[in-house]
């Protein structure tokens, strides 16, 4: 993105555009973790997120077939429902289990890659990503990419067609925060394809940071479903995503070692 | 006759469609997609798959993930 492209100031936010559909809501939130469905409805409701990630998984054979099911609680009716790829670790697996989501939600185009290495730190394995997005890009998929912090896989992921990349703060799960913001703003300085941190964030300051540096949304899931209040968690994301965008636009002071007053010195009593 | 579904043995009677699978299971009109063989069918064309021994039948939900 150029930075020197920022709007005027008090022009509104023009939301976030992904595969040509635009957004008000920059925070996207995951669907796992609560403790039952209607936790996962209410936080997901006060997060104000437009965007929901979910599992693709083999149904319960004998299971209570009448028994309320994730869409009946966030449906996409509502939402715009994104199936991810979660506990692969194949391009293969990733692939299929996209072609199935895609067919759960009637050819519904848009989808989350993710293609892990390793299950200890669920790290991306990047080389069979890139080979997942590629497959899928070419069957016509709009896919939004988890991968590493990068700036080169972020670039090649881009250039195969990704229509977002997504690269982790941190550990899935792990609430450690952005660790390297650095790498963060080398990735957005050359991205055109919105830029989502996805994975590791902790708290709201973590979310207005990623904003703050430049991000177009940041997408997360144990932040709100691991809280203790996930609802009240789920708004002070809302909160933070919004005014680490507004501080962005705003165009912050720079960090100086320096001291400048805020009063003038003219006209002091003696 | 034996099918894989969803990873285990089942038993199904010859000539048997996927349609009839699904109706069997009572997931007729829930939201479930499914594949043979790794690759997806359609719910319009459920009653024309007719299945055959050893076939691998996956049938699946969204549920919550991140």
């Amino acid at each position: 993105m150029d930075l020197n492209s920022i709007p005027e100031t008090g022009q509104a936010d023009a939301g976030l555009t992904i595969a040509g559909k635009t957004y008000s809501s920059r925070l996207l939130v995951g669907s796992g973790k609560y403790r039952d469905l209607e936790q996962t409805r209410a936080a997901t409701e006060a997060s104000g997120a437009e965007i929901i990630t979910v599992a693709i998984r083999r149904v319960n054979i004998g299971q209570d077939p009448n028994a309320p099911n994730l869409l009946d609680v966030v449906p996409p009716t509502r939402y715009t429902i994104l199936p991810n790829t979660a506990g692969c670790y194949t391009a293969a697996d990733a692939i299929y289990t996209l072609q199935l989501g895609r067919e759960l939600l009637n050819g519904h185009k848009l989808a989350k890659l993710e293609v892990l290495g390793d299950e200890r730190t669920l790290f991306p394995n990047m080389p069979e990503t890139l080979k997942a997005a590629e497959a899928l890009v070419k069957d016509g998929f709009d896919v939004m990419v988890y991968c590493s912090d990068d700036p080169i896989q972020a670039r090649i992921l881009e250039e195969i067609g990704c229509v977002a990349v997504m690269p982790l703060a941190s550990l899935i799960g792990s609430g450690m925060g952005i660790l390297n913001p650095w790498n963060l703003s080398l990735i957005i300085e050359q991205a055109k394809v919105p830029v989502l941190v996805d994975a590791g964030v902790g708290t709201a300051s973590d979310a207005a940071i990623a904003m703050e540096l430049g991000c177009d949304g940041v997408l997360m899931n144990t932040a709100i479903a691991g809280a203790q209040d996930p609802i009240r968690m789920a708004r002070a994301m809302r909160l933070a995503i919004e005014a680490g965008r507004e501080a962005f636009l705003a165009g912050r002071i720079p960090k100086r070692f320096a001291a400048s007053p805020s009063s003038p010195m003219a006209g002091r009593v003696k | 006759m034996e099918i894989v579904l969803n990873g285990a043995s089942h038993p199904l009677t010859e000539g048997e469609s996927l349609q009839q699978l699904i109706v069997a299971l009572e997931l007729a009109g829930k939201a479930v997609a499914v594949a043979v063989n790794r690759q997806v069918v359609p719910a319009s064309l459920w009653p024309q798959r007719i299945l055959q021994p050893e076939d691998k039948v996956d049938v699946v939900r969204a549920i919550g993930g991140g």
